[in-house]
């Protein structure tokens, strides 16, 4: 599926540091709408092996801020049509998402959402409690009496997709316009003269290069230092399960942000759930049994009868985390040096978009439109993008 | 279940305890730059190491300090809260005996 490289070149025209969906896309789009092809993707592990491969595959755009409605919705917009683009089945399903509310300030952020959302155009209703159970009537409405659902975001256009294929589809992409990518290659130091970028170090040798681009996740901070660059960005574990395969029952996605869950069905029948971050910082993907204990509990306060189920296997990622939860994204103050980072864990979603914007950033050397609310200086200036309304569920 | 060693409860499950981040100290306001301010405020050391970090005992409710290797996951020392006022030793002073991470 991708060309094998023997070695690497001394010089490229921009070097990609992470070979997931982020950094993927992003030569992708370089290559075929802005006609830069001589780019190296250097990947430390294997192709979609980190965050990429490890996310629950949800992809929606109900957000709370105006900054990240519309940048979520042209992503959607774009994993319409990705399967066809890359002739590559992706699995892509609509299923429709339901954000639960079981209280009246969580029913009150619903409305808020749902309005803004309506005024730039995104399908999300807010809707009563026999809503939800009408679209799943295996609920228990009332979870056991611990927090009866009041009701919910419902958000149509909800829908998720095979996360692997997406990595494999842009590398395709990338790899057929004659992008390289280079798996078990780890950047090891980054030059910088004068204050802008002129090369990578690699345990494959050294690499000249004007632009550089950072799509690492949870190994963000690790970069950064190479270049003497300070951000909020801190680093917690994201866990995730999935249970054995059953009959299909449950077409929506689910998220409830008071009980810590979130879970769909695949295709195969599997449910795959996550809960909250892990809630201290660890550079590790270890699993712990405090996890699976904890979701689950809240699991069959959802839905009881899956008493019986058995849980498969269960998972970890580092999620790059930032303290309005929006991501740090474009120019840096190293010239050169661009940003695609702070995805903590709501990254998978915008996979096409990052792509898009990253690589119009890097092509112009400055920051696309749709990307300045989320750019490193907000903070100098104390305009955060307050997206933790719209977190997935309350970390 | 991972144990954490309590300078006033002894060893009690990690899930009794709540995790403050890490101890930062605070530059004087009225001398330091917007800069620094900001640093301050927002810029967290994301990189993993040793680092001295706030916990708490909520049963207790009682604030220490551990210093933890986030890499390994390795409570390397806990110290009482009065400790950070005194001045903390650099957290990398390993002793000879313990494996580099």
């Amino acid at each position: 599926m991708f060309t094998q490289h023997a070695a690497l070149k001394p010089a490229y025209d921009v070097v990609i540091i992470g070979a997931g969906g982020h950094g993927l896309a992003a030569a992708y789009y370089l290559a075929r709408d802005h006609g830069v092809r001589n780019i190296a993707v250097l990947e430390k592990g294997y192709i979609g092996g980190g965050n990429t491969g490890r996310n629950t595959t949800i992809i929606r755009s109900n957000y709370l801020t105006p900054e990240g409605v519309k940048f979520y919705d042209e992503s959607v917009r774009l994993w319409q049509d990705l399967s066809a683009d890359f002739d590559l089945n992706l699995f892509y399903s609509t299923r429709g998402h339901f954000t639960l509310a079981h209280t009246d300030s969580a029913m009150r952020t619903m409305r808020w959402r749902a309005e803004v959302n309506k005024h730039f155009g995104v399908r999300s209703e807010a809707v009563d409690a026999a809503f939800v159970k009408q679209a799943i009537p295996m609920i228990d409405i009332d979870c056991g009496g611990h927090a009866p659902i009041l009701g919910a975001l419902y958000h149509e256009p909800g829908a998720i997709a095979r996360h692997d294929a997406v990595a494999w589809g842009y590398g395709r992409g990338a790899d057929r316009r004659g992008v390289e990518i280079h798996q078990q290659t780890e950047v090891t130091g980054i030059r910088v003269e004068h204050g802008r970028v002129v090369g990578v170090d690699t345990t494959r040798g050294a690499i000249a290069a004007p632009k550089v681009l950072c799509a690492v996740a949870g190994f963000t901070p690790r970069v950064l230092d190479m270049v003497g660059l300070s951000t909020p960005i801190y680093i917690h574990p994201l866990q995730a399960m999935v249970s054995e395969p059953v009959k299909a029952w449950l077409d929506p996605i689910i998220v409830s942000g008071s009980l810590h869950v979130y879970v769909s069905q695949t295709a195969r029948g599997e449910l795959v759930m996550g809960a909250s971050l892990d809630p201290y910082e660890l550079h590790q993907t270890r699993s712990t049994l405090d996890f699976v204990e904890g979701l689950s509990a809240n699991m069959l306060d959802l839905f009881p009868f899956l008493g019986e189920v058995k849980v498969n296997r269960q998972w970890a990622g580092l999620s790059d985390m930032t303290p309005d939860f929006a991501p740090i994204m474009g120019v840096t103050p190293i010239e050169g040096f661009y940003l695609d980072a702070g995805w903590g864990t709501w990254g998978f979603k915008a996979t096409p978009v990052c792509g898009k914007t990253m690589s119009h950033t890097v092509a112009t050397g400055r920051n696309h439109p749709l990307i300045e609310g989320f750019s490193i200086d907000r903070f100098a200036r104390y305009q955060l993008t307050g997206e933790k309304g719209a977190a997935s569920v309350g970390h | 279940m991972k144990i954490l060693v309590c300078p006033l409860n002894g060893p009690r499950p990690v899930s009794e305890f709540a995790y403050g981040g890490e101890v930062r100290i605070m530059p004087d306001p009225d001398t330091c730059s917007d800069a620094d301010w900001t640093a301050y405020v927002f810029n967290r050391s994301g990189s993993p190491g040793h680092k001295y970090e706030w916990w708490c005992h909520i049963a207790s409710g009682y604030w220490f300090v551990v210093l933890r290797d986030t890499l390994r996951d390795v409570v390397l020392k806990t110290l009482p809260a009065d400790s950070v006022r005194a001045g903390l030793p650099p957290p990398d002073a390993r002793s000879p005996s313990e494996p580099a991470p």
